[in-house]
């Protein structure tokens, strides 16, 4: 196939689709464990300095912040992240320092809230490093082309602009049509961490919501941390497989943490926390707003109950659950007048 | 601002923009969403002349019937009473295979073949003002047969010679740009959304072109608030207005906190 053009952006997470398969071979186990664990052991039995890493969900929705309280908890350092439309997830963790590169599809903004003040800034002083660009599309198909165990996929996205030449992919004439062809490069995490529903103590788990990425992420990924919402018993997931979205040889941990994606949406079960959304947006403006932040909801509490205390408690849950099915109005504690 | 009916108090400029959104859309067609005013939008035209449209969200919601306005597009109420929950590997194939009638997206820079920057301000390497990045924009843009751009700030800052940084293509640099690249066949940008006008492009140039003006608003003030010259044709139109009714629904149906729209 020849190539016409190569991106230059740096190639984040690529291995050759055989040592990635002998990867898998001596690392994932078939046998049916229990692999609950706490979300401290978690990080700290899975996630390394420098590692290349990945959360599941959507930004600020079905994000596992209890893992992400815990990263920075554990002061872990020089971590790539997957910028696949990462928003709050992505913002405290680079806010933080924890994450200090970055391949960015969607980066630095809390959607309809505005601009993330301390990731933004982390990157506009030089802190944090854009490595690659990327679309939406094109991380998904970094994750399928993974998990299908190709080096690639083909794609009609990202040509003839900035984004595909600042990006790893590389631009080849497709030899079934003769025409130009974006290959997107495979993506193996070296750790994800995905919140869901419900799961089984061997990591059998169900997403009662679109899945975003996670069907491919949780798939491509060498190391995979659940956080569920509860346990349940293996009979469950036997009584209706097809609800499996993952299954438990993917996965590596199981992380009891109901709430555990506060204040981001669980879909179906609480909304998102705009308070406290708007009271990290306000703090941290600036570093020494970041340290209160964290001093006030992170390093005070080792528990993600004592933090949902600090949080407003049962009160403020019920709340948010109430917001969920719309049985309260919508609030903007983060919008700007004008 | 000269736009008569905010000049009259009647609506604001965020509520018009949306009512011309919406107006731009057509009844059963399928719509990709950017977050903000392209959600908006739909929203009203669904619940106005388009109740059959079909609004896709990049992140798995497909064909809801919006209770509110979602801040994420990829909460809970992008499927909320929706034809399906799935998921991006879904709505991205789906969108690359031909399904997407129109992209509605927002935009912070512009050139004149509809090419936008949402990366950058400044230099790359070291940026002014880092933006998000393409998200899903570069791809609806490749994808969606028609695209509609909305920059509801129109200004010789956003409407430039050269975008600080090409996140999404337009007609890349001009006519046949996006069939070299090796985009898809019949697809680039369809409409422009200004706080003064809307925008097409012209066939055999793929320069941006007016089409109608807001009530109340010059041909000046379209030149005078862009960096690259605009093709005015012989004949303008003259926007259309909200009814009462438009007015209400986007007030008390679909932002009644005035998140997007304001108070």
């Amino acid at each position: 196939m020849e190539v016409l053009s190569e991106g230059k952006g740096e190639l984040i997470g690529w291995h050759d689709p055989d040592e990635a398969r002998e990867w898998v071979f001596k690392n994932k186990s078939r046998a049916l464990k229990n692999k609950t664990m706490s979300a401290k052991e978690a990080v700290s039995k899975f996630i390394n300095d420098e590692d290349f890493i990945a959360s599941g969900g959507f930004g600020h929705v079905r994000v596992s912040m209890a893992i992400i309280y815990e990263i920075i908890r554990q002061k872990k350092r020089n971590l790539i992240m997957a910028g696949k439309t990462a928003v709050h997830d992505l913002d405290i963790l680079v806010g933080t320092g924890c994450v200090n590169k970055v391949e960015a599809a969607y980066s630095f903004g809390h959607e309809l809230r505005g601009l993330s003040p301390a990731s933004r800034r982390m990157v506009e002083s030089g802190q944090c490093k854009v490595v690659a660009e990327i679309s939406n599309a094109g991380y998904q198909w970094r994750w399928l082309a993974a998990m299908m165990g190709v080096p690639f996929i083909p794609s009609r996205t990202m040509l003839g602009t900035d984004t595909g030449k600042y990006s790893s992919c590389k631009v080849a004439k497709d030899p079934f049509s003769g025409k130009p062809i974006n290959l997107i490069p495979a993506a193996y995490p070296d750790v994800a961490f995905i919140h869901v529903h419900r799961c089984d103590i061997y990591g059998n788990a169900q997403i009662d919501s679109i899945l975003v990425e996670d069907f491919e992420l949780s798939r491509c990924a060498r190391r995979l941390i659940i956080t569920t919402e509860e346990i349940v018993d293996n009979e469950l997931i036997r009584r209706e497989p097809w609800r499996t979205a993952i299954p438990f040889f993917v996965v590596d941990a199981v992380v009891e943490v109901p709430y555990g994606c506060h204040p981001c949406e669980m879909p179906g079960m609480y909304y998102y926390d705009e308070e406290h959304i708007a009271e990290w947006l306000g703090l941290s403006r600036t570093p020494e707003g970041v340290d209160e932040y964290l001093n006030k909801y992170v390093f005070s509490v080792d528990n993600f109950e004592d933090y949902l205390e600090l949080c407003g408690g049962v009160k403020k849950l019920n709340y948010l659950k109430k917001r969920e099915f719309l049985r309260e109005p919508m609030i903007a504690p983060w919008r700007k007048e004008g | 601002m000269s736009l008569k009916g905010i000049v009259e108090g009647k609506y604001n400029l965020r509520e018009y923009l949306a009512f011309i959104g919406a107006s731009v859309l057509e009844n059963e067609k399928s719509v990709f969403v950017g977050t903000g005013l392209p959600i908006i939008a739909s929203m009203l035209a669904q619940k106005t002349h388009a109740p059959g449209l079909l609004i896709i969200f990049e992140a798995g919601g497909i064909g809801p019937l919006l209770p509110e306005l979602p801040i994420s597009v990829g909460e809970s109420r992008t499927y909320y009473k929706g034809i399906s929950a799935s998921s991006m590997h879904d709505t991205m194939s789906l969108s690359q295979a031909g399904y997407i009638d129109y992209g509605f997206l927002g935009a912070a820079q512009m050139d004149v073949y509809g090419n936008i920057n949402t990366t950058v301000i400044g230099d790359y390497a070291l940026p002014k003002v880092r933006l998000p990045g393409s998200g899903g924009a570069n791809d609806v843009a490749s994808f969606a047969r028609r695209l509609i751009i909305i920059i509801a700030n129109q200004s010789k800052r956003t409407f430039v010679n050269k975008v600080d940084f090409l996140t999404t293509p337009g007609y890349l640099d001009g006519p046949g740009g996006r069939e070299m690249a090796g985009l898809a066949r019949d697809t680039g940008p369809y409409r422009v959304i200004t706080q003064l006008g809307i925008y097409g492009f012209d066939e055999k140039t793929k320069r941006l072109k007016l089409i109608s003006l807001y009530p109340g608003v010059s041909i000046d003030e379209v030149k005078e608030n862009s960096n690259f010259g605009i093709t005015i044709p012989h004949k303008v139109e003259t926007s259309p207005e909200p009814t009462e009714r438009d007015l209400k629904i986007l007030r008390e149906e679909i932002d009644p906190a005035g998140i997007v729209l304001g108070k």
